[in-house]
């Protein structure tokens, strides 16, 4: 399949590289071969914050708002991570966590762990009120 | 010297109410600044000048009756794990007997949320605090489950938690590896409620527990101690417990 191709049938090949190379991670996204993360929101109504504040911020909000119930009684309820579970936790299974869950589905995408649910009840109070 | 360490925080507690309650002379007939203090806004923080305690009637505490533990477990999600030497326990009831005249009494005896804690002064990563309102706490947070504060306590009211913990109620979040005691309910003060085993022993018309602040000279808790011989329990180690007994 070798070809002496012309100067100019070089640079169209090299074009032609260069575009697939540029195009290939959309072309690989619009095939779905790459997983993504599952983010259902069951909830209608905005969060507290814009979704690219959340995303980036959660983590930081989430501990300022720690310290103060934790040392100064303060319970709030906007970054509240209790507020977090009412809102987001799935309408089928009643949690934030499970391989859908709102929380765990992106965690496990970006490969980082929650602690959270180590302590915090996953369900909101009504899910998990059941008596043992 | 037979000054007690605790005199001076006392009278200064003392001097902030009678400025708080000589405030609430100005505000409106009825109406003291102490009340409002308690009944405190949500993005408020807690206040040094009201001071949690618990006053304990052993006189109307019946032996055997554990009303006041049920509650807890109920309140705080603590669960039968099978392993009875190894559960958490925040309250428990302790049977006495004066082995001379055979008085008995039966006492709950939780943390006693000290003045001076020695679970606060042990903790190397400050996990074990007390809050400005006298409730002593572990922040789960930075607890790196040491235990040094379990040796520390002289009235035995720290646990450990061994096991994985699921279902926690969302306002009592607990987990495996920290430390933990009695909060007095503390999510149930944030929102103007009391303790869960004094609503218990109140219900059952036991009547053998009382919760408020110490420093309000018009709350229940206050007059009660004003007027009837109270003692904390080892009050010779000068801990000064929030936590008080009336009859032993
Ligand atoms: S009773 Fe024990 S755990 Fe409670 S404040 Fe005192 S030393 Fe700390
Ligand atoms: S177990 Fe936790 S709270 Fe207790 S002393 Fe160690 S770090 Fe502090």
């Amino acid at each position: 399949m070798k070809t002496n191709g012309t100067g100019a049938f070089t640079g169209r090949i090299a074009r032609a590289i260069c575009l697939l190379a540029l195009l290939l991670p959309v072309l690989v996204f619009a095939s779905e071969r790459v997983p993504k993360p599952v983010i259902n929101i069951d909830r209608q109504g905005k969060c507290v914050e814009d979704s690219a504040t959340m995303r980036r911020e959660h983590p930081d909000m989430l501990k300022h708002q720690r310290d103060l119930t934790m040392h100064e009684g303060i319970r709030t309820r906007k970054h509240s991570l209790k507020e977090c579970v009412e809102c987001h936790a799935s309408a089928k299974t009643g949690s934030v966590l499970g391989a859908k869950g709102f929380c765990q589905s992106c965690h496990d995408y970006a490969s980082v762990r929650i602690d959270c649910f180590n302590c915090h009840a996953s369900k909101p109070k009504l899910a998990s009120g059941v008596k043992p | 010297m037979s000054a007690d360490a605790n005199d001076g925080l006392s009278r200064r507690g003392f001097l902030a109410i009678s400025a708080a309650t000589l405030g609430g002379v100005m505000l409106a007939p009825g109406i003291r600044l102490i009340e409002i203090a308690g009944a405190r806004a949500p993005e408020q923080s807690v206040s040094r000048q009201v001071r949690w305690g618990l006053l304990i009637d052993t006189n109307k505490c019946a032996p055997g009756c554990d009303d006041c533990v049920k509650a807890c477990a109920t309140e705080n999600g603590l669960k039968d794990t099978g392993h009875p030497r190894t559960d958490a326990q925040w309250i428990r009831k302790v049977e006495l007997k004066d082995m001379r005249t055979g008085r008995a009494n039966s006492v709950p005896v939780m943390c006693q949320h000290c003045e001076h804690p020695p679970c606060v002064d042990v903790c190397p990563t400050g996990a074990s605090f007390k809050r400005a309102d006298g409730i002593v706490l572990v922040d789960r947070h930075i607890c790196i489950g040491c235990r040094y504060c379990i040796m520390a306590c002289p009235y035995k009211a720290r646990s450990i938690v061994f096991e994985a913990i699921t279902d926690q109620n969302p306002d009592v979040p607990r987990g495996n590896g920290c430390a933990e005691g009695c909060t007095l309910c503390v999510h149930r003060i944030d929102r103007d409620q009391q303790p869960a085993c004094v609503e218990a022993c109140t219900k059952a018309g036991h009547n053998a527990m009382f919760f408020g602040d110490l420093n309000d000279p018009h709350s229940e808790i206050a007059q009660r101690v004003a007027k009837y011989a109270s003692t904390q329990i080892r009050a010779d180690f000068k801990l000064n417990p929030g936590v008080r007994y009336q009859g032993l």
